[in-house]
């Protein structure tokens, strides 16, 4: 059922232009543009030692489409919602927070698709993933848990105010908090207050760990670093999603 | 044991009492007409027995199942088609059907067979595989039926089916209630269509302002607001002649607009030979003769000193050329 509802909103996504170009069109743009205009950046002193620019921004460019990608599955979420789409599920006799798990299994699709995309172009354009496969597959696992832990925020906000355009309204406070961590430019070459935001901003423990494998190998700490970041992601959207449907369910 | 009954039932929205403690019961194999403005607490009503809103007071119960205590019962033993088709634009009829019965915890291979099945019941074979979005209003009504019918429930809602509907979509809609019914399936049918309670109701609860005004069938209703009337249009002058030819066959009513004299007549379109010999006989030429019926709009004005707000049909006015 939960499989079900997954591929209803990954067909979904994909059929709706304006669902996906946000996850694959505006980050690989960033990505050409950041790779293309500033990869003179891993002479500065203080970069980490990378192949390349692009090498660099892999896994930048793969939690910016991650977090779009449950900021999309948000504004689906809140679509049904206004359609009433979600009362044709709420009406069928099955577990309520399945209809959460559904949406989120499908963001979590689509949070593969992104990593797998991203390290595809990165492979073709000539970047190597150092940790190998192992490394590869860890970069995709922890991008798909992310995308479940967004997207469980993002169904929170999309289930309280059953408006598309509030959860749309978010796409530029998505950017704000990315911007504000390590994803784009190494933590050690920002100038305060971004630095100290970035080193206590969870998602510089995501893409550390996420950019790990890539540039350098699999490190243990950082693993765990990275996946205590997600859990502790994965258990606010949950616990706000499932007040948020206590809520819609309260009101009807 | 009755499909559906009601104690109380309560909802506020804040300070709002959008329902106001109504009762009712609908026996299994009924097709019961929830009839009312918009605004009455129609869809407030149904959205509580069919578990998607909590009541804030009374009780309900739909298949024998307390609908706020056995919730997940109620859901696995109804079908719900809500007021304007909640369907995804983005599927197609097949997909959404399988889906439907993925959700009624229907094995794959059932599901399947029971799509193809429903969408060839509601015409939709040839457009199965269209997306929903391209349907037309009765298309989507039709896929929203097929829907709701997947698990073949005991009890079907409909809420409003065919509001906004074409007359040819409403009919096919009312053929395929009627059909359903036959087979068993309670049918809870709210509408503010007079024509459509009075075609397909068993049993018409008529909402006002979140209370029952008034139940029963639609013919004990109307019969409660008075006989049918003969309403003859006359020539200037002839209205006098006319009430006098006529005061002998039943009771005179008001004459409307000057030149219409209305005779109410128990019997109905029986007493229609004797009107036009005692006119003939009075030499009182006649424009034209209708037998008016008792609608239940005017049951409802009755009840609650208001018409319908959109009332569609003509009534049950036969017309006889004179």
């Amino acid at each position: 059922m939960v499989r079900a509802l997954g591929a209803r909103s990954i067909r979904q996504t994909f059929r709706r232009p304006q669902l996906i170009s946000p996850i694959v069109v505006f980050p690989t743009l960033l990505l050409a543009i950041q790779t293309g205009g500033a990869g003179a950046g891993i002479e500065l002193p203080g970069f980490p030692p990378v192949q390349s620019f692009l090498q660099f921004m892999l896994a930048g460019s793969m939690m910016q489409s991650m977090m779009l990608a449950g900021n999309s599955g948000g504004i689906a979420f809140a679509v049904d919602i206004e359609m009433g789409f979600t009362d044709r599920l709420f009406a069928a006799p099955i577990p309520r927070f399945a209809i959460v798990l559904g949406r989120l299994a499908g963001t979590a699709a689509l949070g593969l698709f992104a990593s797998l995309w991203f390290l595809a172009i990165g492979l073709i354009f000539g970047a190597e993933i150092e940790g190998g496969v192992p490394g590869a597959l860890l970069a995709i696992a922890l991008i798909t848990a992310s995308a479940l832990a967004v997207g469980g925020i993002g169904a929170a906000i999309a289930l309280r105010t059953g408006s598309a355009s509030v959860v749309q309204g978010l796409f530029p406070l998505v950017l704000v908090v990315l911007f504000l961590s390590s994803a784009f430019f190494p933590q050690e070459l920002m100038i305060e207050p971004a630095k100290t935001i970035a080193a206590y901003n969870p998602l510089s423990f995501i893409v550390e760990g996420v950019r790990e494998p890539i540039i350098s190998g699999i490190d243990a700490t950082q693993t765990l670093e990275a996946v205590a970041a997600i859990a502790g992601i994965v258990v606010l959207g949950l616990v706000l999603s499932a007040r948020a449907l206590r809520h819609r369910l309260r009101i009807g | 044991m009755p499909a559906i009954e009601v104690e109380g039932l309560e909802r506020a929205f804040g300070e709002v009492l959008a329902v106001r403690g109504i009762d009712l019961r609908v026996e299994e194999g009924e097709i019961y007409g929830f009839l009312g403005p918009n605004g009455a607490g129609k869809t407030t009503t149904v959205r509580m027995l069919t578990t998607l809103l909590l009541p804030s007071g009374g009780r309900a119960s739909v298949a024998g199942h307390d609908v706020v205590a056995e919730a997940r019962q109620v859901r696995a033993s109804i079908g719900v088609a809500l007021q304007e088709a909640a369907l995804d634009p983005l599927m197609t009829g097949r997909e959404l059907i399988r889906l439907q019965a993925t959700l009624q915890g229907l094995p794959p291979a059932a599901g399947r067979e029971r799509a193809d099945g429903l969408l060839d019941r509601v015409g939709l074979s040839a457009a199965a595989d269209r997306r929903v979005g391209g349907y037309s209003g009765g298309m989507k009504r039709r896929l929203d039926l097929a829907a709701a019918l997947v698990h073949e429930p005991s009890v079907l809602f409909l809420d409003e089916p065919t509001t906004g509907l074409d007359p040819v979509s409403r009919k096919t809609i009312w053929e395929e209630v009627r059909a359903l019914n036959e087979d068993g399936t309670t049918v809870f049918l709210t509408t503010q269509y007079l024509e459509e309670a009075d075609q397909l109701a068993d049993n018409v609860g008529i909402i006002d302002s979140g209370r029952i005004v008034a139940e029963g069938t639609p013919e004990a209703l109307k019969a409660e607001v008075g006989n049918p009337h003969v309403e003859l249009l006359v020539g200037e002058g002839a209205v006098a002649a006319a009430e006098r030819a006529c005061a002998e066959l039943g009771k005179l009513l008001p004459p409307k607009d000057g030149r219409r004299v209305l005779v109410e007549v128990e019997e109905g379109a029986a007493a229609i030979p004797r009107v036009v010999r005692a006119l003939d006989e009075a030499g009182v030429a006649v424009e034209s003769l209708e037998l008016v019926r008792p609608t239940l709009d005017d049951v409802f004005v009755d009840k609650t000193g208001h018409h319908l707000e959109k009332e569609e049909s003509g009534g049950g006015e036969e017309s006889v050329p004179a």
